[in-house]
């Protein structure tokens, strides 16, 4: 298991790519339908391709409410 | 031998508001095409109720059928909640109920007819498949999904059960221990445990589900018609009395004037967790 700085530069990362961002440019911090400009949709799609990545099962009411990376991180972490 | 009932021509291509469809050597390709992703609704239904309607002369010469969808998000995200809500908003309870009820009916004709197609049906379902786009994968003999695909029924949260055929085809094809996780928290699930349920019978790699369906119902186009038609028969048995207590029952929860308030909210907020209303005993107050 990876550390929680390791799962939220994985986190950055994939998003980033999932929505054609600019790398390096999403933060912990940020929340990420303000910063991708997303939809609670595409919320799932990217929780899908988080589930692929680590291989896990994340419930979606485990992150319902949760809109900065660095909660969803923790939330991954938490299944790891 | 299937006949063809009516002596009807086959039509082969078909252009609606909200699908299309081509007939290419003994496969049928549906594609579900209604911005934002494949809601159904009225439109929807017209279209699904031209295709049901071309059976009898398309059964002869097809073998399989895939449906499909155009839309990046997915396969389908359900039935067309901002058309319901509208329809029904200005209707006193009775006629609000009467015209569910009416509604349903239609959507469960076309279902049931889709669910028993002469011919072998695959879901090829990439992103999104929830509520009545998962009802709609349901009718399908087999479910090929991209790793990406992800299902779910929230009907739940809004205060209702799935309408068109939902509980009753799922408990035909998988566990309840699956069907009560899925109904009872709301929860969407990726492809992979779908799979492992039972819900879906191929997974492919991002963006090849269609492909490795299209390879599967190339496949059934070597086997004789009368026993392909006779083994779905068998196999896939249409659970008419479940379906009917479940147009009972939706009619009742959707009646309801904390439904409409629900939808009101659902329909209207800007929450980004819009779909996954949180449940009002648990606010803080």
């Amino acid at each position: 298991m990876g550390t929680i700085e390791q799962t939220t530069r994985e986190i950055l990362d994939l998003a980033a790519k999932q929505f054609k961002v600019t790398d390096g440019s999403l933060k912990a911090e940020d929340d990420f339908y303000k910063k991708l400009r997303i939809d609670s949709l595409q919320a799932l799609e990217l929780l899908s391709r988080l589930e692929n990545h680590f291989n896990i099962e994340l419930p979606d009411y485990e992150v319902q409410g949760v809109s900065d990376f660095k909660t969803l991180a923790e939330r991954i972490q938490a299944r790891l | 031998m299937t006949k063809t009932r009516r002596n009807q021509e086959p039509v082969i291509e078909f252009r609606g508001k909200a699908l299309r469809w081509e007939w290419r050597e003994g496969v049928i390709e549906l594609t579900l095409d209604h911005e934002p992703l494949n809601e159904i609704g009225t439109l929807m239904l017209a279209d699904l109720e031209t295709f049901v309607a071309a059976f009898d002369g398309l059964a002869p010469i097809t073998s399989s059928c895939i449906i499909t969808s155009a839309r990046p998000g997915g396969f389908s995200v359900g039935g067309d909640l901002k058309e319901l809500y509208k329809d029904a908003l200005p209707l006193a309870p009775k006629k609000r109920a009467a015209g569910i009820r009416k509604f349903l009916k239609r959507i469960h004709a076309v279902a049931n007819a889709i669910d028993a197609a002469p011919f072998v049906t695959f879901a090829a379902v990439h992103g999104l498949c929830m509520g009545g786009g998962l009802e709609l994968a349901l009718l399908c003999d087999l479910i090929v999904a991209d790793k990406m695909a992800r299902f779910g029924f929230p009907e739940l949260r809004l205060g209702f059960i799935p309408g068109f055929g939902g509980i009753p085809r799922l408990r035909r094809d998988v566990g309840n221990s699956f069907i009560r996780d899925l109904l009872f928290t709301g929860r969407t699930v990726k492809a992979e445990s779908a799979h492992q349920a039972g819900l879906v019978s191929h997974l492919t790699g991002e963006g090849y589900a269609l492909q490795v369906a299209r390879s599967m119902a190339q496949q059934v186009t070597k086997f004789e018609a009368e026993s392909r038609v006779a083994a779905k028969k068998f196999l896939k048995p249409i659970p008419f009395a479940e379906l009917r207590k479940e147009i009972d029952l939706f009619t009742k929860l959707f009646s309801r004037p904390e439904v409409m308030e629900r939808l009101r909210r659902f329909i209207e907020t800007g929450d980004p967790m819009k779909h996954l209303p949180v449940d009002e005993s648990k606010k803080q107050p």
